[in-house]
């Protein structure tokens, strides 16, 4: 057990910190100019060498072992940098099910970030209960023809492609039906509408109507009807704070909160440095654990519950902060309740928990 | 950058749970057998845990004896002599504890105690038992004349106060881990309106909400205790404290949520769950942390 730094790993963290220092204050880290230049933020990562760090190099990644995201996310936040952006799980739930011609064809360019992403998986008759999904996709030659409502769907509006889940086969059980699909976005079948967060932002999702959209058959991913499959991958990986990068951004908001302080702080702000520097330890251990070969199961869903209250618990210290009447305190605040339901609400991870690893038959 | 435990780490844990799962208490009743406490004495006298940091162990290995001894209500002394040990590293017959606030700690059967006055050791004798909230430790009162016994250099008091922090934060995991099992056992057992109580929502997801305090509780004490003997003095004790602060809070919420989910029974002296509630209270207050106590920067 060694909590510090490798050689290797100091030397990548010295390479890093000395690429930041020129480049991190020219990005803009919140709020909708965080969002249109987010792209651009991705491409500039991944082209120092600084993104997509535990991927196959064959797919544009760095093939290091996983604790090195640790490094970048914390280096991210010291820097006041914007955050890595968190598409590992679309990365895992293409490169688990993928064949090997679909990897080739759509990896390197969601890795290196030239080409965009979103999920459309959530639809109005069907959050939670996902397995209810009622988007349907029928085969016509050589194409499937796409028909339905997706609904909060992150960063649909600047996205090239949609990691989709559709219903191919209405006469199956529910659960085997379903099947995933790599749909271009910039195509006359798909009506977008934007959807304004609650904290004012308009660029974190929208909604997606496909009316006729047309998909390849040969980029479907996976077989028929294995759609459900690739989806429990997907959020599996959603819920890790590993994979999602947020547990120094965190910090950093401690900290900026730390600064204004005069006096004595508040405990609300207090309680946050301590639940914060818990989620980074937790990381931490569970990324040690990782190579070991501990796979990705159940266990999951308690990191995002921690993950979770610590980003409310956050966003409380944010308010106490004096949040009502600044702006952007405010908006952390207002954003932090988003964390319970995005990835799968608090309560399904509860129900997770409880009957997977407790065996309590909930 | 590595968190996980060596195998070396991994079967003195799995040691210490035998030996609590063989002779801590089962039953409120146990706690009066004396035979089994004797017998449980003599185990672990004869394991040497106590001597731990004189033969040379870190944080970890004494804090991980420390959690799996709280999850099984080890009803004998650990960390008392253990910390003891710690300021006097030599290895004598003599049951030695160490005093905070002017009582000695986890001293039954102590017969001397020691105190840490700035880098000054000082002997004293451990008297009668003093009233406590913890039914399976008892703290004693403390009599002179105090002997100088020795010194320690002003880092190795640093690190024996972040070691003192903890030793308490492992008791309070261990002592969550042991409700909050004794309460998921009893989720799948207790039926009510036909089913086991543990299949509705309300129970489940206080239990699932436990096991996510657990874990983080094990994550950030692996590293204070890590941290004891490989930081600088000051980060371990800041380490240990953002430990203790987080420890406690969730170790009293999944002792509260055992009582809970035994309804009327975990209200009553003969349900476990109170004792292990007590002890938390009780390592709550052993060396305590304060949230005005943190460093925001350091995070
Ligand atoms: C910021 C944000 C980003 C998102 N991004 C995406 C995205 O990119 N792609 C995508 O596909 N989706 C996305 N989502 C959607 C998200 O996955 C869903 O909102 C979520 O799964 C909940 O579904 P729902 O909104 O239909 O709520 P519902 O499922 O209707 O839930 C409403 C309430 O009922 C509770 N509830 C429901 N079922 C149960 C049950 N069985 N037991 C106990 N309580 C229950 C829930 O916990 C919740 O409190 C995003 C959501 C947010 C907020």
């Amino acid at each position: 057990m060694d909590f510090r730094d490798s050689p290797e790993e100091a030397a990548f963290r010295e390479r890093l910190r000395s690429w930041l220092a020129e480049r991190a204050g020219t990005f803009p880290t919140s709020g909708d100019d965080y969002w249109r230049r987010q792209g651009e933020w991705h491409r500039a990562l991944h082209a120092a060498g600084f993104f997509g760090l535990s991927w196959p190099r064959a797919y544009g990644g760095q093939e290091l072992p996983p604790v090195y995201d640790v490094i970048l996310d914390e280096e991210l936040a010291r820097a006041g940098a914007p955050p890595r952006p968190s598409l590992g799980y679309l990365v895992q739930g293409l490169g688990r099910h993928g064949s090997e011609e679909l990897r080739r064809r759509f990896l390197p360019g969601m890795i290196n970030g030239t080409e965009r992403w979103c999920q459309g998986f959530s639809e109005p008759g069907a959050g939670s209960d996902l397995a209810a999904l009622t988007t349907t996709a029928t085969r016509d030659g050589d194409e499937y023809v796409v028909h339905g409502h997706k609904i909060w769907t992150s960063y649909s509006d600047v996205a090239d492609w949609c990691l989709l889940l559709a219903r191919t086969d209405p006469d199956a059980p529910r659960h085997q039906g379903i099947s995933a699909f790599v749909v271009s976005m910039h195509q006359p079948g798909i009506e977008q509408r934007p959807l304004k967060m609650i904290n004012g932002v308009t660029t974190e999702f929208g909604q997606v109507l496909f009316e006729g959209a047309r998909v390849p058959a040969d980029q479907m991913v996976g077989a028929p009807g294995e759609g459900w499959r690739l989806a429990m991958t997907v959020v599996g990986h959603e819920r890790e704070p590993s994979t999602l990068g947020f547990s120094a951004r965190y910090g950093k908001t401690v900290r900026t909160l730390a600064a204004r302080v005069e006096g004595a702080p508040p405990a609300e702000l207090a309680w946050a440095a301590v639940q914060t520097e818990m989620l980074r330890l937790h990381v931490r251990r569970r990324l040690s654990e990782q190579l070991d070969g501990v796979s990705h199961g159940p266990e999951g869903s308690l990191d995002k519950l921690l993950m979770t209250w610590v980003e409310q618990d956050v966003g409380h210290a944010a308010l106490a902060m004096g949040g009502t009447r600044d702006p952007e305190l405010l908006s952390t605040y207002l954003y932090s309740r988003a964390q319970s339901v995005m990835g799968g609400t608090s309560q399904i991870q509860k129900n997770i928990i409880a009957s997977r690893i407790l065996g309590l038959g909930a | 950058m590595d968190a996980r435990l060596t195998t070396e780490q991994r079967e003195l844990r799995a040691a210490a749970a035998r030996l609590a799962d063989e002779l801590g208490p089962g039953s409120v009743l146990d706690l009066d057998d004396a035979d089994r406490v004797a017998r449980l004495e003599k185990a672990v006298a004869a394991t040497g845990w106590r001597t731990l940091r004189s033969d040379g162990a870190s944080g970890v290995e004494v804090a991980l004896v420390a959690e799996e001894f709280a999850r099984g209500l080890v009803d004998v002394p650990f960390a008392g002599p253990v910390l003891a040990d710690d300021l006097r590293r030599d290895d004598t017959a003599e049951p030695w504890t160490v005093a905070v606030d002017g009582e000695a700690a986890d001293a039954r059967d102590a017969r001397r105690v020691l105190v840490l006055q700035g880098r000054r050791i000082l002997a004293g004798r451990a008297g009668h038992a003093v009233a406590g909230v913890d039914l399976t430790r008892r703290n004693a009162e403390v009599s002179g004349p105090f002997e100088p016994v020795g010194e320690v250099s002003a880092e190795h008091a640093e690190r024996w106060r972040a070691l003192a922090l903890v030793v308490t934060c492992a008791d309070l995991l261990g002592a969550a881990r042991g409700a909050h099992t004794l309460a998921c056992e009893y989720a799948k057992v207790r039926e009510q309106y036909g089913n086991p109580i543990g299949s509705y929502q309300a129970v489940a997801h206080l239990l699932a909400e436990g096991l996510a305090l657990i874990e983080g509780s094990i994550s950030v004490l692996r590293h204070a205790a890590w941290a004891v003997d490989e930081l600088t003095p000051a980060e371990a004790v800041h380490a240990a404290r953002v430990a203790k602060l987080y420890c406690a809070r969730a170790a009293r919420t999944v002792c509260e949520t055992s009582v809970q989910v035994h309804g009327g029974i975990g209200n009553t002296w003969e349900c476990l769950a109170h004792v292990y509630l007590r002890r938390v209270l009780a390592s709550t207050d052993l060396f305590p942390a304060g949230l005005e106590e943190i460093d925001l920067g350091l995070s």
